[in-house]
């Protein structure tokens, strides 16, 4: 099997699995319960806050478990966009976000009635900066970008943006989505008040997520419940998951440098040999990328089809974000980006891990060469 | 930039005559306790040093650890270079940029007569070479340097030497004996603990826990601050858990509501002296503090304190409150203190408690009962916890 999907979901780490196997046997005590049953369970996923916020280098009680990056996202938006409604109900996006920030943002503008601006991209994937500045008004109360783009790679110049949100209003938060960043770039959680983060993509648990929030940013709870999380999420924690959150980071951000490089190589390797074939193009940018995302299309080829027969040869790739896979049209990212439709329609997205060896590139082309010989032209 | 081995310095022990032998036998055995999680370490011994040599092991977590054992006056760390002035030159610089202050020294000793230039030259090259490299603001300053750089300069090998840093001080834990802590869960004794550790004096610690009144959140922050104690000792520190409930509602139904409390601290003293005859302390110590409560004024500390005829040691008594904060909140222990649980100090707590009770009174509530033998049974009933490297340590999972 030759699996090249790492950014939909990866496998779990062996370590991770041992701890969580062996914390399932022996703690099932709710977290805040009065008796030591309890107390011992939440002194253990205090630590594990603990130890997060120092490898994130934040406070402690500035980091909130969820189920995942979709409900951090959710409740960093929703919760600034009710806190803060007072004060404006103007809020910015981009046009590319992942589904669970742009979907939150409809919400807002179509049912809330907040009014939102999205901002476009070049094709090559980059922020239009300017349309940003502009779009800033005394009334914006939240900017949110994603630091790595999910379906073409391109990285997000966090540091200007947050100078250019500084520049025209100070007031104004800002949240990142940097799923797609942890564990593979490092990060500097300073230029943000907000920021989400999952574990399945960094060989951890599915169902574990992570918020981090400023201590000076005020959210209202989507889930209102008991004292959880600071009465800001209600409902019993998940606390083993919550606990081997810890190793999951930690483990994903050893050897983040030599682990960047050797994706780069291998990038860079596919790169080059796919530029050679015809009929395929690369869509993702050639700087300013994630080495770990490569988008690519197959021209003529319908890529659903691609995609299952690739399977058959025991190659598993993706077409676009899995979260929006099964909506049959084409990539709102690539749409964005102004790439032709009929290249747009025939998209491919290739994904790496540092488990990925040379020897699976090799074997991918091979399976792909053979994919694009039998299955016929559909557009 | 490597730095190769730690220097030692001991402290006040280097004035102890004969003993000094058993000092450093004591403070060396204690240091090499408190960094026994660092696998490489090497340790040689001289006249009046320690040398660690630190083969690898970082030298800030070294030291981090280094500063909590008393006994040690200060310490540095240094760098093995070859003795080539351009790579001294190099070295000295990196030091200084890396402290903080601007202005420094440097003390050059030449072994190594060969050497073609003498110290006072040497120092000057150096100096001269700091002041066309370095990014901050410096000037030298013989007298009161914020950064003193020794260098010593051998055959083939130079020492640098790092800026000084101050160790614990006091005495090697140990050397005075033992003691025992009668430890609440408050703020003052572990202060009171500390200071003892401070003197050379080793602890246990004896806590009087009656469920369900108090809960085992109680029980754990007695541990957690013997945790953070712990590491002023050589890591290890016994904790004896007295099992109070019984001989403490017996104390209530048999004694005046505003006499309970001095009843009681008679109990525990005598409980005290059981537990520390059994264990070979051969004093008590607490944390009272003259005039803080009821049962720490004078009167009271006399009535309590009779029952029993070992030596009581009480090092915070005639501390402000604000200076007892201000040594636990350095010691970590202060958080763990302010934890809101309940000890068996706290509970049932009369509203007018005696501040200047009378013996004969005491004495005439205790006639009501037959509490020796329940002290007794106390004493015999009491357990043990070591809190050690093995508390509360769940790396693994982690």
């Amino acid at each position: 099997m030759i699996y090249l999907d790492y950014v939909s979901t990866t496998p779990l780490r062996k370590e991770v699995k041992e701890t969580y196997t062996q914390l399932l046997s022996k703690y099932f005590a709710n977290a805040d319960s009065m008796h030591s049953l309890g107390y011992e369970v939440n002194g253990l996923m205090e630590k594990s806050r603990s130890l997060i916020a120092q490898y994130l280098k934040v406070n402690d009680n500035e980091l909130f478990f969820t189920s995942g990056a979709s409900e951090s996202n959710n409740m960093a938006i929703k919760g600034v966009a009710f806190a803060y409604a007072s004060r404006g109900k103007h809020i910015i996006t981009t046009k590319v976000e992942h589904s669970s920030v742009y979907n939150t943002f409809k919400e807002l503008e179509e049912i809330f009635g907040y009014d939102v601006d999205y901002i476009s991209v070049d094709n090559q994937g980059r922020l239009n900066l300017n349309e940003l500045e502009n779009k800033i008004r005394d009334d914006t109360i939240l900017v949110s970008t994603m630091l790595i783009n999910n379906e073409v790679g391109m990285i997000n110049p966090i540091s200007k943006i947050h100078e250019i949100i500084q520049k025209k209003n100070k007031k104004t938060f800002f949240h990142v989505d940097m799923v797609q960043a942890l564990g593979k770039i490092p990060l500097d959680l300073s230029f943000v008040d907000l920021a989400s983060f999952s574990a399945h993509k960094i060989y951890g648990l599915k169902g574990s997520g992570l918020l981090y929030k400023k201590n000076s940013v005020q959210i209202v709870p989507l889930i209102n419940g008991g004292q959880q999380e600071s009465g800001l999420r209600g409902g019993t924690s998940n606390a083993l998951v919550n606990i081997v959150l810890a190793k999951t980071i930690r483990l994903a951000l050893e050897q983040l440098d030599y682990n960047y490089q050797y994706v780069l190589s291998l990038n860079q390797y596919l790169r080059k040999i796919l530029n050679e074939i015809q009929d395929i193009v690369i869509n993702s940018p050639s700087a300013n990328v994630s080495p770990y995302i490569l988008n690519l299309s197959c021209i003529g080829y319908k890529p659903e089809v691609l995609v299952h027969d690739l399977e058959s040869q025991g190659c598993f790739v993706s077409t676009k974000s899995a979260c929006s896979s099964k909506k049959n049209d084409i990539s709102r990212t690539l749409k964005a980006m102004g790439i032709d439709e009929k290249i747009a329609g025939s998209a491919l997205r290739i994904s790496f891990s540092h488990l990925t060896t040379k020897e699976d590139i090799d074997e991918f082309i091979e399976t792909l060469k053979i994919s694009l010989q039998r299955v016929k032209k559909q557009r | 930039m490597e730095s190769s081995h730690i220097l030692v310095r001991f402290g006040e022990l280097t004035t102890k005559g004969k003993n000094r032998k058993l000092f450093i036998k004591k403070l060396c055995d204690n240091t090499k306790e408190i960094l026994s999680s660092f696998n490489h370490l090497k340790y040689q011994l001289t006249f009046d040093r320690l040398y660690i040599l630190l083969n690898g092991e970082d030298p800030k977590a070294v030291s981090e650890k280094l500063k909590t054992v008393f006994g040690i006056h200060s310490f540095s760390v240094c760098y093995k270079v070859e003795s080539d002035l351009d790579k001294i030159k190099e070295v000295v610089n990196e030091v200084i940029e890396k402290n903080e202050g601007h202005t420094f020294k440097i003390d050059t000793k030449r072994n190594d007569k060969d050497f073609p230039m003498k110290s006072l030259e040497i120092n000057k090259a150096i100096a001269g070479y700091v002041f066309h490299h370095t990014t901050k603001e410096l000037k030298v300053d013989v007298h009161h340097p914020e950064i003193l750089v020794k260098v010593e300069l051998r055959k083939d090998w130079t020492y640098i030497m790092d800026n000084v840093i101050y160790g614990a001080g006091g005495y090697p834990v140990g050397i005075g004996g033992k003691a025992l802590l009668m430890l609440s869960g408050g703020i003052d004794s572990p202060v009171a603990g500390y200071l003892t550790l401070k003197r050379g004096v080793d602890i246990e610690c004896i806590h009087y826990a009656s469920p369900p009144y108090t809960n085992d959140l109680a029980k754990e922050k007695v541990l957690d601050l013997v945790n953070e104690l712990r590491k002023y000792t050589h890591g290890k520190i016994v904790v004896h858990m007295v099992p109070f409930t019984k001989l403490q509602l017996a104390i209530y139904e048999h004694s005046e509501e505003s006499y309970a409390m001095t009843v009681m601290r008679r109990m525990m003293y005598r409980i005290a002296e059981g537990i520390a005859k059994k264990n070979h302390c051969l004093a008590i110590v607490n944390g009272e503090s003259i005039g803080q409560v009821a049962s720490q004024t004078l009167e009271s500390m006399g009535v309590i304190n009779e029952v029993i005829s070992m030596p009581v040691i009480r090092p915070v008594a005639c501390m402000d409150k604000l200076e007892i904060i201000r040594i636990a909140e350095e010691i970590n222990t202060y958080d763990i203190s302010i934890r809101p649980h309940e000890d068996c100090c706290t509970i049932f707590t009369p509203k007018q408690p005696a501040t200047k009770p009378k013996s004969y009174k005491a004495e005439s509530f205790e006639k009501l009962w037959d509490y020796q033998s329940m002290v007794q049974e106390c004493i015999d009933n009491t357990s043990f916890i070591v809190i050690d490297d093995q508390y509360k340590n769940n790396d693994e999972i982690f």
